[in-house]
């Protein structure tokens, strides 16, 4: 393991009041890998990757970008390429502003960063569109005017308005329709085999995570249950817990989801 | 001062500004309300070139004159131009509502903004001094500040305004605490913008647009009370004001009776421009940019053809036909659904699966008698029971629902009154539906809390939806569904929102109890692998209409429709995981 880290999470910690959310938390991510993050709601997987934006609390342990310990600061104070950590969140229709235009949008992080004018920035604002596939005419409308899909497409170019080396992705295909989530998360991995960013994709989805990821971390109860390359977790799951998590998941197959059914019932028998 | 926070607090769904002017100026009462201002505005601005002599100049023999000798609106007490004191009036009238406005949005809007949004100490600071500013009797407040600071009506106006500001703070810091945790918020935050920047760019935009009516509502007000204030003599009487043209009218009320209306029609008539201008913004904002839709009622549907041709199969609890549901659109009615048709036996678990907007929620609805307002059946036949629900009354609809078809909703929370124990309403439905006595009912429904799988079903009786997981909550909901035996149980994505684990405990006891009670059920999905896990049959739709209907087992093995098949390639398979090749460190910038 002499390959260079991006993120190294180590013995994260975070308390709401006497809630203890994250325990001891360790977690790496490498240069242009996508680290998919399983778990159900209140496993904390959110709060982590709060805490890696910035925007959420850190009660002790260190969270490395680069070898800077950024936890616990805010993303404006943040520096180099710490700075152009980006998020895109689970809910296209509340994650964009609906009385901003598209442009006023996209361009946001490149001049709350001083990184260009805004007449530069309307220029990087095309190439962005064109990453995303989307017409150059969308700058000028508003969110309304776009599907769920086609939003989620606008919160992507956003988020690589920076050229980040890491985006942490917050549930970002859970509320699109099948054929559009497939299309949403080809458009994800043309991106990081394009410019080499990483990911920290938090789901509930144990399908789409195994699709996207490299490595996957499963959370539970503010705990880290397993960590490892993805087959392995999404396939051949060491902890019972994630065994469960995967049996759960129902399967668009009758006769494999009785299977799988009947042996789920069978653990929980046991348990 | 209550009346002044009536202001809905909904984010509006901020359109584009032009537009939304445009759209304000089309309503005839808004159009209205900015004409007049226009010209009560321009009266202000231009009064030495409108009015027509000095306001202040005195002619004797024009001592309370009649209209037309000379003064157009005749003479006033002091023999001075009545039209002319009208004009500058509208100046001193308007700078003191400006000053009310500045002072009070000042004020209230920027306490607002800042506890709204960084809450804790400094809200709870803020609240406590905005609400002993409310609690102040303003009136007595300013006629005492008239005895010790003298007869500048500017400064009474202030001191109103900080009296008024109350108001914008709780409308401003409401709608902040709305939109801080939108996750617009958020991103905006990752992106490094500075918490002001965030104010400026973000938070002022959503609010702008009932601040804006706060702003309508208290300028109409703050003119209402200095008309007061002076009328009772605390302004400066050196200065023509449209209240002391009242004052004075009103002691020569029985020489010129007809100088009271000038003055009276002036406050009138703005004051009611502002109001009905803030009604036409929150009017555009309420409609979020659509027209008003208009609420039709449910018509029976003119089922022609389907006079009871009903199949002999007794084995079929539900068959519908031609199913065609529309919204008014326009003048026009906007087809949601297209034509469908489908059959339940007893006992069978049918899918109905599609992506959003494919019309599935709609059918179901429309099966339930549940459509939105303006929603109806516009053609086609539903036969239940031997009855057509399409042409169904709602009351017969209610005899229904809960007795024979059954309902468990998406969201198990907003279907549960927080405000009532769980018992309670479990209870209720069964005493109105069944009509059984009370004890009798609690007794049942501790039986189905136990059968739904509740660990303690006398401790989750006596429990209020807050104190349970939504896992529970469905289960709860569950209970009641199927507390009268309903032939018909019809789920609406009855796992979508619970967590994976506590979806396939909810699937299994949903599968345990159609068995149990032979129930026949309508599930309405987006997720294959809940198809694959319940269903018996299933239809798969797309615009409103069924593209295929067909076994499970088939329809995963040979679907026979394109968009089928197009919908299985989108679900994510145990395919090849990705493989990672380590990067070279991205060069140095």
């Amino acid at each position: 393991m002499d390959e260079p880290v991006l993120v190294d999470c180590r013995d994260v910690d975070t308390f709401f009041g006497t809630h203890h959310v994250l325990k001891r938390v360790s977690l790496t991510i490498r240069y242009g890998e996508t680290v998919g993050l399983v778990g159900e709601s209140g496993s904390g997987k959110t709060t982590l990757g709060r805490a890696i934006l910035g925007i959420g609390p850190v009660s002790s342990g260190r969270i490395l970008f680069e070898g800077v310990d950024i936890a616990g600061v805010p993303p404006r104070e943040r520096r180099g390429n710490a700075a152009a950590i980006q998020a895109v969140f689970q809910d296209p229709y509340t994650s964009l502003n609906p009385s901003m235009t598209i442009e006023d949008i996209l361009t946001e992080p490149i001049v709350a960063r001083g990184m260009a004018t805004r007449a530069e920035a309307a220029t990087r604002v095309r190439a962005l569109l064109d990453q995303v596939a989307l017409p150059v005419d969308a700058a000028g409308r508003y969110p309304r005017e776009f599907s769920g899909g086609q939003r989620q497409r606008i919160a992507i170019a956003r988020a690589l308005g920076l050229s980040p080396r890491l985006i942490v992705c917050d549930e970002p295909v859970s509320a699109l329709d099948l054929s559009t989530q497939a299309r949403v998360l080809d458009l994800f991995v043309e991106i990081q085999e394009r410019t080499g960013v990483a990911y920290l994709f938090v789901s509930h989805d144990l399908a789409v995570v195994r699709h996207i990821s490299h490595r996957v971390a499963v959370m539970r109860g503010g705990e880290i249950v397993e960590f490892g390359e993805c087959d392995q977790v999404t396939a051949r799951p060491r902890h019972d817990y994630t065994r469960r998590l995967l049996l759960a998941a129902p399967v668009a197959d009758p006769d494999r989801q009785a299977a799988r059914r009947a042996e789920l019932r069978a653990m929980s028998m046991k348990a | 001062m209550s009346e002044v926070n009536s202001v809905p607090l909904a984010p509006p769904t901020a359109p584009g500004r032009e537009h939304f002017v445009r759209s304000v100026l089309l309503n005839p009462l808004g159009l209205a309300a900015v004409v007049i201002l226009v010209v009560v505005v321009a009266a202000a601005v231009f009064a030495p070139l409108l009015a027509p002599f000095d306001a202040t100049a005195v002619r004797i023999f024009k001592v309370n004159a009649l209209p037309g000798e000379g003064y157009l609106l005749g003479g006033d007490g002091a023999g001075r131009d009545i039209l002319s004191r009208l004009i500058y009036g509208t100046r001193n009238t308007l700078l003191g509502a400006l000053t009310v406005v500045v002072v009070a949005c000042a004020i209230g809007v920027t306490a607002g903004l800042f506890a709204g949004y960084y809450g804790r100490r400094l809200d709870l600071v803020a609240s406590w001094i905005f609400d002993a500013l409310m609690a102040l009797p303003a009136i007595i407040v300013l006629l005492a500040l008239y005895q010790s600071l003298g007869s500048s009506i500017y400064l009474s106006m202030v001191v109103f305004g900080v009296l008024l500001s109350p108001g914008f703070y709780r409308l401003t810091r409401n709608l902040v605490q709305n939109v801080k945790h939108e996750l617009y918020i958020d991103a905006a935050r990752v992106s490094g913008l500075s918490d002001l920047r965030i104010m400026r760019r973000h938070i002022l935009l959503v609010i702008r647009a009932p601040v804006v009516i706060q702003i309508a509502i208290v300028a109409g007000v703050a003119i209402v009370i200095q008309a007061g204030l002076e009328f009772l003599g605390l302004g400066d009487p050196s200065v023509p004001t449209w209240g002391g043209m009242l004052q004075d009218a009103f002691q020569n009320i029985y020489v010129t009776p007809l100088s009271l209306i000038w003055p009276g029609v002036a406050i009138g008539l703005t004051v009611m421009a502002f109001v009905l201008l803030a009604n036409a913004i929150r009017d555009r904002m309420q409609s979020g940019g659509a027209a008003p839709a208009r609420a039709v009622r449910r018509e029976p549907a003119r089922s022609g053809s389907s006079a009871m041709a009903a199949p002999a199969d007794p084995d079929i609890v539900l068959d519908v036909r031609d199913l065609v549901v529309g919204y008014p659109d326009g003048g026009r009615d906007r087809e949601v659904v297209t034509g469908v048709s489908l059959q339940l036996r007893r006992g069978e678990g049918l899918g109905l699966v599609g992506e959003s907007g494919s019309g599935k929620t709609q059918t179901a609805f429309a099966i339930l008698g549940l459509l939105s307002p303006g929603g109806r059946i516009l053609r086609g036949s539903i036969l239940f029971g031997g009855r057509d629900l399409a042409g169904l009354p709602e009351a017969g609809m209610r005899e229904l629902r809960g007795r024979r078809i059954a309902y468990i909703p998406q969201e198990p929370m907003s279907n549960l009154d927080p405000s009532f124990r769980i018992g309670f309403q479990l209870v209720e439905p069964m005493v109105t539906v069944l009509g059984i006595s009370r004890a009798e009912a609690k007794a049942r429904a501790l039986r189905l809390l136990a059968r739904v799988g509740m660990p303690d079903p006398e401790r989750t009786f006596r429990s209020y939806p807050h104190q349970i997981s939504g896992g529970m909550a469905q289960r709860v909901l569950i209970a009641g569904a199927i507390a009268c035996n309903p032939d018909l149980l019809i789920a609406d994505e009855p796992t979508t929102a619970l967590d994976v684990t506590v979806q396939a405990e909810v699937l299994d006891l949903l599968r345990d109890l159609q068995a149990e009670f032979n129930m026949s059920m309508i599930l309405v999905t987006h997720n294959f692998g809940v198809v694959a896990d319940i269903c018996h049959r299933v239809a798969v739709m797309k615009d409103g209409a069924i593209v295929e209907t067909n076994e499970v087992r088939e329809l995963f093995a040979k679907p026979r429709h394109q968009y089928t098949r197009m919908l299985l390639d989108a679900v994510l398979e145990d395919g090849d995981t990705r493989a990672y090749t380590p990067r070279a460190l991205p060069e140095v910038a």
